[in-house]
């Protein structure tokens, strides 16, 4: 094997493509955005003003840790996903950062400075319940988990276990709360619903007592019970609508005491389960007597538990208050409430918490966005000043997981869109003309008027197009003098326009998150939320978002460029449909991808289930593309849906066919459109779902432009593709998983006639299956369970050596099969995404983009990946430079085109043609989003950078007048001659 | 096909084509005639049925029947009868509209005859009637196999497959099909080929290293060295002398 490695090696060396990032160009075309996900845990470092350091745990099982003044990352660890990485609790003292991971299967215990993992411990199993700090003597030592029959003890010094108990008649009780407030004992709280209450106390040196509570109307601690004051179990009961107290350390059998909240003239919001809010500043000592009562979705109420562990006195009644949270800092501890202040923003404010008293000047202003979501959560960080008055910043969650943390008075520090850790698909569009541009292109649009009109319009924009020039000059001169920092090129959305190669985008990007998780099943926690984002390709800064309410949770979304820019002064548009998955109900969200406004169309009304949605190239009178959606009935609705629409639609009616998958019946079927608008079948595929069922289905990208209809051989005979744009390819895998049986099968059908082009299967594999549909080819990519490897597969398809048809290609007049070659080769690693590179004319040579789970992006030739590279070489296949077949792919450290910029769990790439042919616009999406350009051929049509136009051009001139001075000196003697 | 004499084809009442699978090897004509229905008893028949309608309106009547044979050499073959003087006028009007002609065979599996599970619903092809017209009735119909067997998909393309507007005159061309029937299974698609470029590999390397390695230093430099020394040799021989010139000179 060694042996062949090494000849590898030496073969690949021949067949060198260089194509690596210099130094000097890092960071030049590309940026990365590194994302964490939706905040589910927050902390703050310490309670000084100075500190600066935050951290926070994820959804996305990340921990990771922020600059708080610039709202960088510091660090971060990405865990695995799904539930084994999921994060249970972050628990902070100190310097060490204690964390519940993959449902209570490891505490780890990390150090916050630098980030790194002090130790890991192995818990036993059991599903995670709680888990808290217990202090002894004053100095937190230990840390108390608790699990569903168990509870143990852990040293935070070393993660060793202490002690672990097993939890008495742990099937009938649930035990749910773990409370420890400084003294020798641990509590577990357990409740059998609407029964009674367990309350279980173990003293650190291992002992326990058992104290059963009637509570017939309690059914829940962990949403219904907090701890308060020198360790009183305040519950309150929605049915009754009463507080209840009870002394959990009582020596004697402890009953609960109600107090009605009538009583206290509080009255809930009808149908609000009513929330408590306390807080422990410190596991060694009891926590606050105060605490927070929500009544309804704006209404909180602070109070205050007496002395004598009974009665409560109302502090102070905040309505409305979205929000409210404690925070402390020394010995002071203060509530910090966010009310709403106008239609803009939102006020947060102090209040001292002994006394219900407003602390004064503490008020800061929380901006909301009209098209952004309202805020979720509140933290806090409080500081005592020089003056030793309470300072705070504070840190807001909103319902689209956006972080903003505002300092005072009011001052928004930084903003992080968290939403971006979950793109679903996103889009490229071209940015608009300049206005001066526009106005030529203007001109060219209307319809023409008479020639002298049309000569002082042309004079008109000739005259413009001078003044914007000069004021060009006179704006480079004027910042000339200025020194270069202090120039800046802010990228606004008033600023926005095409540059010269378009080579800056913007990139529309659609997100959902909304995972419903063990924690969040509270009413709003399962409603999807998805927003859609605007960003501009070059420096990758957020220029507008837009935040969707009550989107359906498991909705699929397809996001259609219906209007591009190209048609002034018409404004581009876009459509997102939203697509239940459950009910198939659809509902459009049209909009406009430059300034990401809303447009006021008439939406067409969609009553029925879409099965399909289609882009015709039918353009509207005002350029806009139609868009078809079929219906469960076969029915067919046409947005936009205008006189001019229909008729259009009429008269190509028989030309129109689409298809329909179902994947769940392996039914595949064509239709045709009639002229009035309904649909006929005309073609059926069925495969069977007990052999294989269809993965997945993939046409080719309608801008795909193939500038070569064939290859030159090496005899000079050419080689014609087999260019069927209606072509797709359907991906298979079997039902039987058993390594010897199961395969993955590749079907090339023919989408208007319903032709199977070609059917092959590859045995002994299964998926998942990556692959990439384009021109005249499909490569794809399985996991082969013989001999245990991932392979890469590539088939090309050739008309052969003449063309049927060179003018025109129509799938209904193809009579002949084509040739399908087909080859394949090892790849040495898995991979999570594939996408073709894609240029403006399709003559720079292709490359793949495949998405490694290391986080690379590797730019694979094309080349390799060429069924006609031959086993033994010949002078035929050496004059069209084929390589000779290697079972091997090489995967080549400079071909990775994000260098150390690695994309945390890469989900897909997007690739998008720039302007310059010789290169690719590419957006990776995942976690993070990375954004660069690639050069499948190099930029043979760019000059370089360092290009030396002063050498050149003083040659040049240099020649030049040597010319003149030597024609001179020339003349001069032919003259003397002459004269001799 | 074309090369069989109309007079004889006409004579024949049900043409009958059998091929075999990926073998395009056609054993057309009247000769066989009545043969394939009485010797296929092993296999089954399933009826394929077409339909052109002036209003695109689906009817679907029987066109013949299609002789299956599955096993180790799945085979197929059909057999059918004439279009008649009302079907051929149809056609011709379902062609001048741009109307469809479609075909359709039920769901079967050529493998697992015993189990007699019949799947309900068809498998459905189309072609454009006027090329169906244009091209005097001579079709290509394609079945296609899964890998155990099922029926997935059917085809039909006419040759030529163009619509050129010509009309056709005579009534005799529409009367019979001349229908090329294959039957594809799915191609295994290869592995990546090891052991060849491993052999590959091992006979360069014999030819390029073995030479090389099997001679030793001397043996492969002996006439340099053997040069050099001899050079040596006569520059030391020939110094002295020189030298010995120039003293003398000097």
């Amino acid at each position: 094997m060694a042996k062949l490695t090494s000849l590898f090696v030496i073969l690949l060396s021949f067949f060198c493509i260089s194509e690596a990032v210099f130094e000097d160009q890092v960071g030049k075309f590309d940026w990365r955005q590194q994302y964490v996900g939706k905040t589910l845990f927050a902390h703050f470092e310490s309670n000084t003003q100075s500190s600066k350091k935050m951290f926070v745990a994820t959804d996305k099982n990340i921990f990771a840790s922020f600059n708080s003044r610039t709202g960088d990352l510091l660090w971060r660890h990405v865990d695995k996903t799904g539930p084994e990485g999921s994060i249970d609790i972050l628990l902070l003292h100190g310097q060490d950062a204690l964390m519940v991971v993959g449902d209570g299967r490891l505490l780890r215990s990390w150090d916050t400075n630098i980030g790194g993992l002090n130790w890991e411990a192995v818990l036993d199993t059991g599903s995670f319940q709680a888990a808290c700090f217990v202090a002894i003597q004053d100095t937190v030592k230990l840390v108390a988990v608790l699990k569903k029959a168990a509870i143990s003890l852990h040293y935070l010094s070393n993660g060793h276990q202490k002690w672990v108990e097993n939890l008495p008649d742990s099937d009938a009780v649930q035990y749910q709360a773990v409370y420890s407030g400084g003294e020798e004992e641990v509590y577990v709280l357990g409740v059998v619903p609407n029964s009674h209450l367990t309350i279980i106390a173990y003293s650190l040196e291992d002992g326990e007592i058992i104290k059963s509570v009637e509570a017939s109307w309690l059914s829940s601690i962990e949403s219904s019970c907090v701890v308060v004051g020198q360790g009183v179990l305040m519950c309150v009961d929605p049915a009754t609508l009463a507080l209840y107290t009870l002394p959990i350390q009582a020596e004697e059998t402890p009953e609960f005491s109600q107090i009605l909240l009538q009583s206290l003239d509080l009255e809930v919001f009808p149908g609000f389960q009513p929330v408590l809010v306390s807080s422990q500043p410190h596991p060694a000592r009891s926590p606050l007597s105060e605490f927070f009562l929500q009544l309804g979705p704006d209404h909180h109420v602070l109070l205050q538990l007496n002395a004598d562990g009974y009665t409560i006195a109302p502090l102070r009644d905040f309505q409305p208050a979205f929000l409210v949270s404690f925070a402390t800092t020394g010995k002071k501890t203060v509530a910090a409430v966010m009310t709403p202040k106008n239609e803009t923003a939102c006020a947060i404010n102090l209040f001292s918490v002994d006394s219900g008293r407003r602390l004064l000047d503490t008020t800061v202003l929380f901006p909301l966005e009209p098209n952004g979501g309202k805020p979720h959560t509140l933290y806090v960080h409080a500081f005592l000043k020089k003056d030793d008055s309470v300072g705070y910043r504070v840190l807001v969650q909103t319902q689209d997981h956006a972080l903003t943390f505002i300092q005072q008075p009011g001052r928004v520090v930084w903003t992080r869109e968290e939403a971006l850790a979950d793109v679903v698909t996103m889009e490229m569009v071209d940015l608009p003309l300049t206005g001066t541009q526009a106005e030529l292109e203007g001109e060219f649009g209307k319809k023409a008027d008479g020639l002298f009109p049309m000569v002082l319009k042309r004079l008109s924009s000739q005259v413009t197009l001078l003044q914007a020039w000069l004021a060009h000059l006179w704006k480079l001169f004027y910042e000339a003098r200025k020194p270069r920092s202090q120039v800046k090129n802010e990228v606004t959305i008033e600023t926005l326009s095409r540059d010269e190669f378009n080579l800056q985008k913007m990139m529309v990007m659609v997100t959902a998150s909304g995972k419903v998780r063990r924690e969040g099943v509270t009413a709003s926690g399962k409603v999807r939320r998805e927003g859609l984002f605007g960003i501009d390709s070059k420096s990758g800064s957020i220029l507008w978002k837009h935040y969707l309410e009550n989107v359906q949770p498991n909705a699929a979304f397809k996001l259609i460029v219906q209007r591009t820019t190209a048609h002034f002064p018409h404004p581009p548009q876009c459509t997102l449909l939203i697509k239940d998955k459950d009910t198939g109900l659809a509902t459009l969200h049209v909009f406009n991808p430059i300034f990401g406004r809303k447009s006021h169309i008439a939406l067409p009304a969609l009553p029925r289930p879409i099965l399909q949605s289609l882009l015709l190239p039918v353009i509207d009178q005002d350029y806009a593309k139609v868009l078809l959606l079929v219906d469960d009935q076969y029915k067919v609705t046409a947005f936009p849906s205008t006189k001019n629409v229909l008729q259009q639609l009429q008269e190509m009616a028989s030309s129109i066919f689409f298809y329909l998958i179902r994947s769940d019946q392996g039914n595949l079927s064509g239709f045709r459109l009639r002229k009035d608008l309904s649909t006929e079948r005309i073609w059926e595929v069925v495969l069977p779902t007990e052999v294989q069922k269809i993965v997945a289905v993939k046409g080719k990208r309608p801008n795909e432009h193939v500038h070569s209809q064939g290859r030159v051989m090496g005899d000079r005979s050419v080689l014609y593709k087999y260019l069927n744009p209606n072509l797709l390819a359907v991906v298979t895998e079997s039902t039987d998983t058993h390594p010897e049986r199961a395969f993955v099968g590749v079907f090339l059908v023919d989408g208007v006639t319903g032709r199977i082009i070609h059917e092959a299967v590859q045995r002994k594999a299964r998926g998942p299956v990556h692959f990439v549909h384009s021109e005249n080819w499909v490569v794809y990519e399985y996991w082969n369970t013989k001999s245990r490897r991932n392979e890469f597969s590539v088939l090309e398809l050739f008309e052969g050596t003449e063309l049927y048809n060179s003018t025109v290609f129509s799938s209904l007049d193809r009579p002949h099969l084509p040739q399908v070659l087909q080859q394949t080769y090892i790849f040495p690693s898995p991979i999570t995404t594939m996408e073709a590179t894609l240029t403006e004319k399709g003559i720079t040579s292709r490359h793949l983009l495949v998405g490694l789970p290391s986080g690379a992006i590797l730019s694979l030739p094309k080349m390799f990946l060429d069924p006609r590279r031959p086993e033994v070489v010949t002078e035929h296949s050496r004059e069209e430079n084929l390589i000779p077949y290697a079972p091997e792919m090489p995967i080549r450290t400079e071909w990775f085109i994000n260098y150390n910029q690695t994309v945390a769990r890469v989900k897909g790439i997007y690739t998008a043609p720039s302007g310059l042919e010789s290169t690719c616009l590419v957006v990776a999406y995942g976690l993070d989003i990375y954004q660069t350009r690639v050069y499948p051929s190099k930029q043979f049509d760019v000059l370089k950078d360092d290009y030396d136009y002063v050498l050149i051009s003083s040659v040049l001139f240099a020649l030049f007048f040597a010319t003149m001075i030597s024609k001179r000196l020339a003349q001069v003697k032919l003259l003397n001659r002459a004269w001799r | 096909m074309a090369s069989v004499p109309r007079s004889f084809l006409l004579l024949s009442i049900i043409p009958t084509i059998l091929i075999l699978c990926a073998d395009f090897a056609c054993c057309n004509t009247g000769r066989k005639t009545g043969d394939g229905l009485d010797t296929d008893f092993s296999g089954f028949s399933v009826p394929l049925e077409h339909s052109f309608e002036v209003d695109d309106v689906s009817r679907f009547r029987m066109r013949g029947a299609l002789q299956l044979r599955g096993g180790r050499e799945t085979s197929v073959s059909l057999s059918q009868s004439q279009l008649s003087e009302e079907d051929r006028k149809t056609l011709k009007e379902v062609a001048a509209v741009d109307g469809l002609y479609k075909i359709r065979v039920p769901r079967v599996s050529l493998t697992d005859r015993q189990t007699e599970r019949q799947m309900d619903g068809y498998l459905t092809a189309f072609v454009r009637a006027c090329s169906l017209v244009e091209s005097h009735l001579s079709d290509v119909i394609t079945l296609h196999t899964d890998v155990s067997g099922y029926l997935i998909g059917v085809s039909i393309v006419t040759i030529p497959g163009a619509c050129r507007g010509t009309e056709v005159e005579d009534e005799v061309d529409l009367e019979a099909f001349n229908t090329t029937l294959t039957i594809i299974a799915p191609t295994n698609a290869p592995q990546p080929e090891t052991a060849l470029f491993i052999e590959r590999m091992d006979i360069e390397h014999e030819k390029r290293g073995k030479p090389q390695e099997q001679k030793s230093f001397f043996a492969k430099y002996w006439y340099l060295i053997l040069g050099g020394a001899i050079f040596l040799m006569a520059s030391s021989s020939a110094q002295p002398s020189a030298g010995g010139a120039e003293e003398q000179q000097s």
